[in-house]
């Protein structure tokens, strides 16, 4: 079977209309982002989350108001999986330490059940008492997870991560400069750079949590667009060589039509995978999946649409390419 | 054409074997178990564990397997209601000199534990627990050795007969020392530089007085500094020991954090109490020439400070601190064996004792007081006495230091290493006591800056739907590969199996931490591992387009492809180590597994498809290829 067979698309025709498209998008997302911003999670901003399951459905406005009457206004309440499911937000306090407010919540939703903390149980299960009588038993109120980040930790990782994602792009750029040749580097950088400020866009848009997780797949999407975008080149490299005669404009159409079809059957058999994490991984991955599926779709594009013309917007000529290379001398001859 | 030396055969099939084994081990599950560990007065032998034995035989419960190693000793049990009896058992059996803890210990067969072969060491989101980032206190370390400095300097000076107007502790750090004139000062400070090589003295003048400025070397700050971490880890690790919890991790993370996990874990507040307090132990000796209730009204007598007592009685005592808490080694409740009333027995480290024998030997008849000092933090109060809030509606704080003397004894002999506090009330008071001592025993202040806390429930969902999505993935890439590439993609599921196995085989080798993202690294690495795959059929395909024969496309399939593999690989690389590099926690374990994934899939796609490929296809005369 064959989704493509043999490929003539004119793509670097199409530039024009491509970076206008691009050029657009990024220009919305710098608005979004100076606008709108992200939706920061917990992991940057620091505060206090907790997840709780009760044995039954539980409304979510009678957690707010016990909540609310215990002086947690501003606490943020929403089901979170199932009905039975709550998440509970709450921002950094000055003075009263998330590490006990977490407790402090645990405690009074428990008292809305009916129950308090008893000493745990000798298999480690949650075991409660009865407000009013001495009956213990596992409590109705069970703890799923509880996140409490202090404000100079969020801070901390906020700036650890760009200073990942910046370094990954220039340790990039110094390998493929090295393996290849300037204007590749640039090509590969800007088309790394457009992919990952548009997922940042997209999560703008969406306002999905961006949180650790997500910073993480950031920089996967930024592995992965690379990886896709190399592809592409290492082809260039080739026809360079092996074809004479033809204008660099068709070189270029040539090596993206003959990586086209590995290039949509990598993508497919990614967004497979990731599809099945977001569907099947549960919460807590979610806002990973997402930045990977958008990551994978727009570094596809990318590598298509923006490197390769990047590169030409460069004034590659044949003669860049020839300078003899040893390794690409060696790898290149069958 | 397309053969393999046998060799590279043989090699593939080692790997195949080796990595097999290595991965097997996961597949076994886990043991209901108990870990025994000893404090730090009891330690682990043979007999602990014949007495435990004997304890769970006269109880009747059966136990699988009783063993000892160096630190623990682990009895393991076919279901969890046994474990629960036995745990009962075994800690009243034992006494509360060894720590009891609930544990699930993999259940790998002994020929595969001859092998060293362990199963994968699944993270705290997947087994549930707590994770604690906790912060020290510097500056507190820091004004801590400035206050003995200063006191050390007042010494000096006194032996030297030269007369100093003040000695002030900064608010801001660093110590002045005021004089009345410049030779006095100049005097004072070559006595000070000659006894004490750690502080930087420098003269100044303010307002006609002369200053002599003090300050701790950067070297010797960082050597209190390190000094302070390691000694709160070291007790963490005994309040980690009250918990009863098996595996513990206690890290340190950069230079003033530590990290501690606390596996299995459910009652995440009775951990946060005992690893959060926040106390410090101080003894000084008591002022008993003045009085303290003229002191409470009036002014507190210089080199004096006023303190309160537990029941709220005013207690003045000497600004000079002993020793601390950090000198304590154990403190425990007991009997005396004479008078048989309660008692705390308390043993110094070396440090401690010296001090502690000179002091005494001077001071019998005298009082000696424990200072318990814990950072609170408290509601500000205006004028009114209300709460003050501020512009965001929240309580403006305060932190508080408590200061409280929870102990004033009178030194009947001079004491050494070892001594005791009598005159308690109650069985409770000695424990209440000997626990607070024991507590005490922190260098400086530390706070939680951050906590992670997965239950049970949760860490169970996450290995199931993690493993669920894998298992999906993974069968749906098989399916189309095989569908698009027939036999080729055949042998692509078969190299994609094979990684799937290296990768949990390395893992487990290498005992790496499986997380949540991890587990979402593996399902994108089979995603992207097929990559290598495609690459490589897709050049098959165009050679066999461009004419060439099926044996001579197959090996220039395979040859013009791997450079392309590699650099593409070697940049993905590059961006799974600068994560790993930034990485915390979970992320760490997503990078792990994407960069392992990324080495194990060239060998498997490159070298195991290939040699699959060569055996199936080599030296066969076709017309076609089945691509």
């Amino acid at each position: 079977m064959e989704i493509l067979h043999k490929s003539n698309i004119d793509f670097l025709g199409a530039r024009k209309i491509s970076i206008v498209i691009s050029v657009l998008l990024l220009v919305a997302t710098v608005i979004l982002l100076m606008t709108r911003g992200l939706n920061f999670g917990l992991d940057f901003t620091g505060g206090t989350l907790v997840e709780i399951t009760y044995d039954k459905p539980v409304e979510i406005a009678s957690v707010r108001k016990t909540l609310g009457e215990a002086g947690y206004k501003d606490a943020v309440v929403q089901h979170f999986g199932t009905i039975q499911d709550v998440l509970i937000r709450m921002p950094v306090r000055e003075g009263e330490k998330g590490i006990t407010m977490s407790n402090n919540i645990v405690a009074l939703l428990r008292k809305q059940t009916g129950e308090t903390s008893h000493h745990i149980g000798a298999d480690q299960t949650q075991q409660c008492q009865s407000l009013d009588s001495d009956v213990v038993g596992v409590c109705k109120v069970q703890v799923r997870r509880i996140e409490f980040v202090g404000p100079q930790v969020g801070g901390e990782l906020a700036e650890k991560g760009g200073k990942a994602l910046l370094f990954t792009l220039i340790a990039v750029l110094v390998y493929v400069m090295f393996r290849f040749e300037w204007r590749f580097a640039l090509g590969a950088v800007v088309a790394i750079a457009h992919d990952v400020l548009l997922t940042f866009g997209f999560f703008s848009v969406t306002q999905i949590e961006f949180d650790l997780t997500v910073l993480a797949a950031l920089l996967a999407v930024l592995g992965y667009s690379l990886n896709d975008t190399i592809v592409v080149f290492d082809r260039i490299r080739e026809n360079f060589r092996k074809i004479r005669r033809s204008p660099v404009v068709d070189i270029l159409n040539r090596s993206i039509n003959d990586t086209l079809s590995r290039t949509i059957i990598t993508s497919g058999t990614t967004l497979l995978a990731l599809i099945s994490l977001l569907v099947f991984g549960g919460e807590i991955i979610r806002g990973f999946s997402v930045a990977l599926i958008v990551g994978v779709v727009v570094g596809t594009y990318s590598s298509i649409y923006i490197a390769t013309p990047a590169v030409l917007s460069l004034g590659i000529t044949r003669e860049d390419m020839l300078v003899p290379e040893k390794e690409g001398a060696v790898d290149n001859t069958p | 054409m397309n053969k393999y030396p046998l060799w590279k055969y043989i090699l593939i099939a080692v790997l195949m074997v080796l990595g097999a084994l290595y991965a097997l081990p996961n597949l076994y599950g886990d043991d209901p178990a108990i870990q025994i560990s000893g404090t730090r007065s009891a330690k682990i032998s043979k007999d602990t564990l014949a007495s435990v034995e004997a304890a769970l035989k006269s109880a009747e419960l059966k136990y699988h397997t009783a063993q000892v190693d160096k630190k623990n000793a682990s009895v393991r049990f076919a279901d969890t209601e046994i474990q629960l009896k036995a745990r009962a058992v075994i800690q009243k059996a034992l006494g509360k000199n060894y720590s009891v803890a609930l544990n699930l210990l993999p259940a790998t067969p002994a020929w595969l534990d001859a092998f060293n072969a362990k199963p994968m060491y699944l993270g705290l989101d997947l087994r549930g627990g707590v994770h604690f980032l906790m912060q020290v206190d510097m500056t507190a370390v820091i004004r801590k050795a400035e206050e003995s400095y200063a006191d050390d300097m007042r010494r000096i000076m006194r032996k030297a007969r030269i007369r100093y107007s003040r000695v002030t502790n900064m608010a801001t750090g660093g110590i002045n020392i005021r004089f009345k004139d410049e030779e006095t000062r100049d005097k004072a400070r070559d006595a000070i530089r000659d006894e004490i090589k750690d502080l930087i003295l420098v003269d100044t003048e303010v307002e006609g007085q002369f200053i002599l400025a003090v300050r701790l070397k950067e070297e010797a700050q960082r050597e209190k500094r390190r000094f302070a971490l390691e000694q709160n880890m070291t007790s963490l690790g005994n309040r980690v020991n009250e918990l009863g919890v098996a595996e513990p991790i206690i890290q340190q993370q950069g230079a003033e954090r530590i990290v501690v996990q606390l596996p299995g874990i459910q009652d995440t507040a009775k951990a946060k109490e005992i690893l959060g307090r926040t106390a410090t132990l101080e003894f000084r000796m008591v002022d008993e020439e003045h009085d303290p209730v003229a002191a409470q009204t009036g002014r507190v007598p210089a080199g004096a400070k006023l303190y309160r007592m537990k029941d709220g009685r005013p207690i003045l005592l000497k600004k000079r601190i002993i020793y601390s808490g950090d000198n304590i080694v154990d403190a425990a409740p007991g009997f005396d064996s004479q008078s048989n009333q309660p008692i705390v027995s308390i043993t110094l480290d070396a440090r401690g004792a010296a001090v502690n024998q000179r002091i005494t030997g001077k001071n019998v008849g005298k009082r000696m007081a424990a200072v318990y000092i814990e950072l609170r933090s408290e509601d500000k109060l205006g004028r009114d006495g209300k709460p003050i809030i501020d512009s965001k509606g929240n309580t403006v704080k305060l932190k508080k230091k408590i200061e409280e003397v929870i102990t004033a004894p009178v030194i009947r002999s001079q004491l050494g290493k070892r001594f005791q506090i009598e005159g308690l009330d109650s069985v409770e008071e000695a424990n209440d006591l000997s626990l607070l001592l024991r507590a005490g025993a922190l260098a400086a202040p530390i706070e939680i800056i951050e906590e992670r806390t997965v239950g049970p429930s949760l860490g169970q969902d996450n290995i199931d739907q993690g493993f669920l999505s894998i298992i999906i993935g993974f069968a749906a890439i098989m399916i189309f590969m095989a569908f698009y590439y027939r036999t080729f993609g055949l042998i692509a599921d078969l190299a994609l199996a094979l990684n799937l196995v290296f990768i949990i085989a390395v893992l487990s080798i290498f005992q790496a931490t499986l997380t949540l993202p991890g587990i979402a690294g593996i399902l994108l690495t089979v995603g992207m591992a097929v990559d290598a795959n495609v690459l490589i059929f897709e050049r098959i395909r165009e050679e066999v387009r461009n004419g060439n024969s099926p044996q001579a496309s197959i090996s220039a399939g395979y040859e013009k492809a791997f450079s392309t593999i590699a650099d593409a690989n070697i940049t993905t690389l590059i961006a799974a180590l600068m994560l790993f590099n930034f990485g915390t926690g979970p992320i760490k374990g997503f990078a792990i597994t994407l960069s392992i994934g990324i080495v194990t899939s060239m060998f498997t796609a490159i070298v195991a498809a290939r040699g699959l490929t060569n055996l199936l296809f080599g030296n066969k005369r076709m017309k076609r290829l089945p691509i």
